[in-house]
């Protein structure tokens, strides 16, 4: 069993794969997290998920996450069941957020209306005058690339890292093995976990996984105490997250971390996998966050950073086996929500090569859905 | 300075940013009006040649002098940004000059340990001394006017202990000979100290400052941890040579180089142009080469974003200092024992307090193959500096291997910072605002 | 010309133009900040600005570089505890 990738979701696979009893090889060209798991927040967010396949997938992996915590993994990567605040600034977003909510409790997930007047209970550094809100207690966040460098040891796979992935060895349309720049690695199953490159893997294959990038910056303050309890963002970023256009997005979600900074990210701009720095994304991703904390304008921004999510044009992970290979599969797009919904992608993967019963329904996620010409998404 | 008074003689505009409040930078610290002591002339060596650039510079109608304003990024085209604004230009030269490299050892981290340089500044800028009883210790040609400015200030500098065997010099004679001023100027350094009963040692370093909540004394030893002694102090002074501070370079994508110490440069071509058409580097963003080469490449700089051919004797007066340089580079290279002194407590990042105990662990049993990855699994080097202390440190360790030398890429890791110093929020904010 | 200040409230003389990091270190006093995490005491590094291991509170301003600030007459100059906004 050969993982490729040892970010966030193939540290998942390989844990869960291993606790079914196989033994699992898990091979990165770079290093632990080198990837999109090094670079994002660590959302593990249920209240920006509309009622769906994906927002199941999320509730699965809600558990998961708190299970792991349970077996004593938490404190490692700094599990924090914190929950999350979203915020309307006007009366109409509180309107659309209340409908918002209403579908999303229809489908399991816990959330409370936050009025007004009651919104400083939860966040007493909040500005005034917003319209109001929703508490979401599931919401939670984790150390991502402490998470998937932890997750990874627990699983007790051997780690082949500085190792790329040069081909894949198949016969009678059943994958064999890997072949490496480091040599050949039997397999009777690969995961494809490459995240940002798992297009070029599937390529190996034959098979097409159209995973595109789409950057973000997080700015990333002074330490400071406790001020900020929660996950908290303003409603836009619901529209942000499920959005197609290329243009930069921003709706900051601001948080405290346990090590003292607070986190604001972060921006969503489609520009290939390009570094430049943007100061106009800082520029409206510090607005953002001063519009909803004001004593933030009098904090230091000690640095910040990019990165970039592998995302799929339906905006859902391809989860599954390839349509083309037998024993390959790929588990990969999850655009920003990647560690959120690793363990619950790990237990898929696990149960798919196993060949049992899911826990969530695979088929939204099945990558078949990009083998056959699909109407592209809009050009832009 | 140099840059800035030679392109307003050829009749630029210039802003002349700092973050200080007086025209020097480090090399020509100084104290305040109306701070003196008896000693002081002492401090510096060739006050004539800043008092003669300060006059080019304050006297020219065409230099605004903008003092206190810290630049924490370059937008392209360019935009400099501030802590008090952007300011538009069409050229930008960086002479953004340096700051100490310091490796880790058991006690470092107590107070009364200071840098060389910034033993030097307290000494410079204020008439202060670090302590009574001070060591000087590291590698570099920075040492000896430390412990000579100490000794002359009144400290009691009970050694100077360069890590570094310095009979290596003689295997480059033609660098030396070519540079006979600079190559005195450090026997003079020393001659001062032998005076004043200074004992110098080469071939010894710190493995270990001890203290409870102040330093109390030192223990100097070989590299390979032999010959231990220990001095009782209440100062240390100690540096391990000078890097580059190349951010603003690095954000705007500026190529670079790495040089033989392990420090990583700015790439600049004959005319000191980097790689970005409009933004030049010079002195020590271009590589450590001294206050002396400083001097000529700004003048030179000066001259190219003027459109001037900078003739004469500047540039082969710049390629002789860059070769001395160069040879000052070989013979005081960090020493690779410093590793071996370290113990699972001692701290290698000082402002997230990682102990290299939790590095190991990173690199040993979490897969961190490289120093990006080490400093996300245990914040070295996500604290207030933004590892401008512990890079290089952590470039090492990311090393499994003690034998082999840290990666380029990490090395130059260890030099990019995206910001180029903290930035106020509502400074971010106000960019915001522009587009409205 | 001296300028009178105080260190956690004792009173203290300074020469004008001198920082507060060397205001304090010609003072007697070597550390004015504690860690974060360990609660260890910290005074002067680097001495430029560049390390940040002199941060201390000057007139209830928090993280102020010692090193950089030079002492004014009347200020309230206090040891800071961790973030200094605690």
């Amino acid at each position: 069993m050969v993982v490729i990738g040892a970010g966030m979701v193939g540290a998942a696979c390989a844990y869960y794969l291993a606790r079914a009893g196989l033994s699992v090889t898990v091979v990165d060209r770079g290093s632990v997290s080198g990837g999109t798991s090094g670079a994002g927040e660590g959302n593990l967010l249920l209240s920006d998920k509309e009622r769906g396949p994906e927002l199941d997938l999320a509730l699965r992996s809600h558990q998961l996450w708190r299970d792991l915590n349970d077996e004593g993994l938490g404190p490692d990567f700094e599990y924090e069941a914190k929950g999350g605040l979203v915020v309307a600034f006007a009366e109409t977003d509180f309107a659309a957020l209340q409908t918002f909510a209403a579908t999303q409790r229809d489908a399991g997930v816990v959330t409370e209306e936050v009025t007004a007047d009651r919104l400083s209970e939860f966040e007493p550094h909040l500005a005034p005058g917003l319209a109001g809100g929703f508490w979401y207690p599931q919401d939670a966040q984790v150390m991502p690339a402490l998470a998937a460098a932890r997750l990874l040891r627990a699983s007790g796979a051997e780690v082949r890292l500085g190792t790329a992935v040069t081909g894949l060895q198949f016969s009678d349309g059943t994958v064999r093995g890997v072949r490496t720049t480091l040599g050949e690695i039997p397999a009777q199953h690969v995961v494809n976990a490459a995240g940002l490159w798992s297009g070029e893997i599937a390529e190996l294959a034959g098979s097409t996984l159209p995973t595109q990038p789409r950057r973000g910056f997080v700015l990333v303050t002074e330490p400071l105490p406790p001020l900020i309890r929660h996950k908290v963002y303003s409603a836009a970023y619901v529209s942000d997250v499920s959005s197609s256009d290329a243009a930069l997005q921003s709706s900051a979600v601001v948080e405290g971390t346990p090590s003292g900074p607070v986190l604001i990210g972060a921006s969503r701009e489609r520009v290939g996998l390009d570094r430049t720095p943007s100061y106009d994304a800082l520029g409206r991703l510090a607005a953002q966050a001063a519009e909803l904390f004001p004593f933030l304008e009098r904090v230091d921004v000690q640095r910040y950073y990019c990165g970039f999510r592998p995302y799929l044009p339906d905006h859902l992970p391809a989860i599954g086996p390839d349509p083309r290979l037998s024993g390959f599969f790929h588990a990969s797009g999850h655009e920003g929500a990647g560690i959120g919904l690793a363990p619950a992608t790990g237990e898929l993967i696990a149960a798919l090569v196993a060949g049992e019963k899911t826990a969530v329904d695979a088929e939204p996620f099945n990558p078949a859905r990009f083998a056959s010409p699909q109407p592209q998404e809009e050009q832009r | 300075m140099a840059a800035a008074a030679t392109a307003a003689e050829q009749g630029l505009r210039v802003a002349l940013i700092d973050s200080g409040r007086q025209l020097g930078g480090q090399y020509f610290r100084h104290p305040a009006p109306g701070l003196n002591a008896p000693w002081i002339a002492h401090l510096h060596h060739g006050w004539s040649r800043f008092e003669r650039l300060a006059t080019r510079v304050e006297t020219s109608h065409r230099i605004a002098v903008l003092f206190e304003r810290q630049v924490w990024a370059i937008e392209p085209g360019f935009n400099v940004l501030t802590d008090r604004g952007p300011i538009a230009a069409r050229n930008v030269i960086l002479a953004t000059g340096s700051y100490e490299r310091v490796v880790p050892f058991p006690g470092w981290d107590l107070p009364g340990v200071f840098t060389a340089g910034g033993a030097q500044a307290l000494l410079k800028g204020n008439l202060v001394l670090p302590g009574r009883r001070v060591v000087v210790a590291g590698t570099g040609p920075l040492l000896l006017p430390v412990a000579a400015g100490l000794s002359v200030a009144g400290a009691n500098v009970l050694g100077l202990f360069e890590a570094n065997r310095v009979r290596g010099y003689a295997k480059h004679p033609v660098p030396l000979l070519k540079n006979p001023a600079k190559f005195l100027e450090g026997v003079d350094f020393a001659r001062q100290l032998l005076r004043a009963r200074v004992p110098l040692r080469s071939g010894r370093m710190v493995v270990e400052a001890q203290g409870t909540d102040n330093l109390e004394a030192v223990v100097i030893a070989h590299s390979d941890g032999s010959n231990r002694r220990r001095i009782e102090c209440d100062a240390l002074a100690i540096g391990y040579g000078l890097a580059p501070q190349i951010d603003l370079g690095l954000t705007l994508g500026c190529e670079n180089k790495l040089l033989s110490d392990g420090t990583v440069a700015l790439r600049v071509d004959r005319s000191q142009r980097t790689s970005i058409r409009g933004c030049y580097a010079v002195g020590e963003t271009a590589g450590i080469a001294g206050v002396e080469c400083s001097l000529v490449e700004g003048e030179i700089a000066g001259l190219a974003v003027a459109g001037a051919s900078p003739g004469g004797p500047l540039t082969p007066r710049r390629d002789r200092l860059r070769g001395f340089a160069d040879v000052l580079r070989t013979q005081h290279p960090v020493p690779a024992a410093w590793r071996d002194h370290l113990t699972p407590d001692t701290l290698i990042c000082r402002c997230e307090e990682v102990p290299a105990r939790a590095v190991a662990e990173a690199v040993e049993d979490l897969g961190a193959t490289d120093a990006r990855t080490v400093k996300l699994l245990t914040r070295a080097g996500m604290g207030w500096c933004q590892g401008r202390v512990c890079g290089y440190a952590v470039a090492c360790l990311a090393r499994r291997d003690p034998a082999e030398p840290a990666s380029a890429a990490d090395l130059l890791a260890a030099a990019k910072r995206p910001l180029a110093r903290p930035v106020r929020l509502s400074v971010l904010t106000e960019l915001d605002q522009r587009n409205k | 010309m001296s300028v009178q200040f105080t260190f956690d409230g004792r009173p203290l003389t300074a020469e004008s133009g001198q920082t507060v990091g060397a205001a304090l270190l010609a003072a007697g006093v070597q550390s004015w900040r504690t860690t974060r995490f360990g609660g260890r005491p910290r005074g002067l590094f680097c001495g430029i600005g560049v390390c940040f291991d002199c941060l201390v509170t000057v007139n209830g301003e928090p993280n102020v570089r010692a090193c950089l600030t030079p002492i004014a007459d009347g200020d309230a100059v206090t040891t800071q505890a961790g973030d200094g906004r605690g």
